[in-house]
């Protein structure tokens, strides 16, 4: 640093008198409103969630260490790895279909279809409704469609499973799809013709050369839909909220309940679970956080390839 | 004859994305349907168009909007309150952050910064519970306070993208403004905050609809005895009146999303471009 320091030349000084200084006066205009809030909204209730998460408490002023206790429970709540394991199988079902779909019709839209832009225009809507109006617009269609079947969607794990995966590939096909659409238009132009004067057929183009070039895309897409899965929570809640549930190693378990979920009723059972809940979000948190890092070191090696 | 070829598969696939599309919009087109039928023929045959004896008119919408002792129009009005307050807010506020942060190279803005990139890995259950405490100390648990929490947790992913964009912006045109006289205020009015305009929209549109569509946390925050917003009404209302009439329930859910959909269908391009943006640098 210090060697660094001595290479400034003018410029450098001229810009941090004309520039850097000025500004920093201004810190409490321009920093401090921001920060406030940033430490009220995040940096305390995190600390604050990690310190709870080793004690039993009911309100914060309560709190009472009672070390890895509560991680205790969580891991040996049966609920926890019931959700564990229907996320992770969720997430990786919801890869497949939201992507797969995605990919094929963001191919199709640029192959210069006519009506391509409204198509697009529908297929992105249903991303903007909001998670809880979704959940019910879909489990009234589910009950509906269960119905001429004598039976309806909370009575058994499979269809709310699956009811999901329907509801989450509705909503964020139409969202990748435009992630795909962006990919393609950026494939180079004088590659395909190039593909298209030595002879390549459609198949050949697509696995070679398109493919190859939007690996970027699905990098992207594919841990979007991993995180997403991850963090589900309105749309599950709204759906199936959990139900049906079994009694399992005498603890009660929501057959469809993921993660983010499960730690918001393990709160909601009683006070004596408010700290085993948080111990979980932090759990939870730690998961998300791994897959978000290799989410970052994935997109950047496929960076520094390109 | 290639080409008629080619012209024929072209419409083939129109007319199977038609098909597609037409398919891709039923569960919409089912709640519209169904909000203006009698609830028994809702339960009982929820994919038949109303009929004479099925159609109920406005009935539900009507019984929809005072339903369960809360207006609609009252948690719309709050809902749209508490949008419009934080995106202002968190557009505003961070913004002039991110300038800060990239201008002033101190150890402050870094440790800023990488909280920033941090809390964006950081989901919500993680600080949720905590977080309703530190609000409710705070008084910051109604619709008019409720922005700061917004701001709050809201700011890293929006500080990231403004610094993504600040960075490219040529530090001489502020020089220039600076041997001009000008000083940091009016530099960051007059010339920033006009040549950020393309991520302010994405920005903007980005905390929009997660503001918007947000249940958990004004859900944990607010006091759910005065304050709803429309996804709380919706989940209050499907919970406890949604098997007692569920066409008055669909009435609801179609009065929550038009506003939705027709702000969509005017700015569609600004939306599809703002998600794409956001998509490719979150």
């Amino acid at each position: 640093m210090k060697k660094k320091a001595k290479k400034y030349n003018d410029a450098t000084v001229v810009n941090s008198k004309l520039i850097r200084r000025p500004i920093q006066r201004w810190f409490p205009l321009f920093v401090l409103p921001t920060f406030i809030c940033f430490i009220i909204g995040f940096v305390w209730p995190f600390i604050q969630g990690i310190y709870l998460s080793f004690c039993t408490f009911n309100v914060p002023k309560d709190a009472k260490w009672v070390g890895m206790d509560n991680y205790v429970k969580a891991f040996s709540d049966a609920s926890f790895g019931h959700a564990f394991w229907n996320t992770a199988g969720f997430a990786v079902i919801s890869i497949l279909v939201i992507n797969l779909f995605a990919f094929a019709i963001a191919y199709a839209l640029t192959q210069n279809m006519a009506g391509a832009n409204l198509f697009r225009t529908v297929f992105f809507m249903p991303n903007l409704i909001g998670g809880v109006v979704l959940g019910y617009i879909w489990s009234m269609i589910f009950d509906a469609i269960l119905k001429k079947y004598d039976t309806y969607l909370t009575a058994n794990a499979t269809y709310g499973f699956w009811g999901l995966v329907i509801l989450v590939a509705w909503q964020q096909i139409g969202y990748m799809m435009i992630i795909y659409i962006a990919g393609l238009q950026a494939v180079p132009g004088d590659m395909l013709e190039a593909a298209r004067i030595d002879g390549a057929n459609n198949w050949q183009t697509l696995t070679r050369i398109i493919i190859p070039n939007i690996m970027s895309s699905v990098t992207i897409c594919t841990f979007l839909t991993l995180t997403n899965s991850f963090k589900m929570f309105d749309q599950n809640l709204a759906l199936t909220g959990g139900a049906p549930s079994v009694i399992m190693n005498g603890a009660k378990v929501n057959m469809t309940e993921l993660l983010a979920l499960n730690i918001y009723s393990t709160y909601n059972i009683n006070k004596n679970w408010h700290g085993v809940a948080q111990a979980k979000a932090v759990v939870f948190f730690l998961l998300v956080a791994v897959l978000a890092i290799a989410q970052l070191t994935a997109t950047r090696s496929k960076e520094v390839q390109q | 004859m290639k080409n008629s070829n080619h012209s024929i598969g072209d419409t083939i696939l129109t007319v199977l994305f038609t098909l597609i599309c037409i398919v891709w919009i039923i569960p919409i087109v089912a709640v519209l349907i169904n909000s203006f039928k009698s609830n028994d023929f809702v339960n009982t045959n929820a994919f038949a168009l109303p009929n004479s004896e099925s159609f109920v008119g406005l009935a539900n919408y009507v019984k929809g909007v005072t339903f369960g002792n809360y207006p609609f129009v009252k948690a719309l009005g709050f809902s749209l309150l508490i949008t419009i307050a934080s995106v202002a807010l968190i557009l505003l506020f961070t913004s002039m952050t991110a300038w800060y942060i990239t201008r002033v190279n101190s150890t402050f803005s870094k440790i800023f910064y990488y909280l920033c990139l941090f809390s964006m890995i950081v989901p919500f259950q993680m600080v949720m519970f905590t977080l309703t405490f530190t609000a409710d100390q705070l008084k910051l648990n109604t619709p008019y306070t409720i922005p700061v929490v917004y701001l709050g947790f809201g700011a890293g992913m929006a500080i990231f993208m403004f610094v993504g964009f600040i960075k490219g912006i040529p530090l001489e045109v502020e020089e220039a403004v600076a041997i001009d006289g000008g000083g940091p205020v009016c530099t960051f009015f007059l010339v920033i905050l006009p040549m950020l305009k393309p991520t302010l929209i994405s920005v903007g549109i980005l905390e929009t609809m997660w503001v918007l569509n947000d249940y958990l946390l004004p859900y944990l925050v607010l006091d759910r005895t005065k304050y709803m917003t429309i996804p709380i009404l919706v989940q209050y209302l499907k919970g406890s009146y949604g098997s007692v009439d569920l066409g008055a329930t669909m009435a609801v859910i179609m009065l929550s999303i038009i506003p939705t959909i027709i702000l969509y269908l005017l700015c569609q391009k600004h939306i599809i471009k703002g998600v794409a943006a956001g998509a490719v640098k979150g």
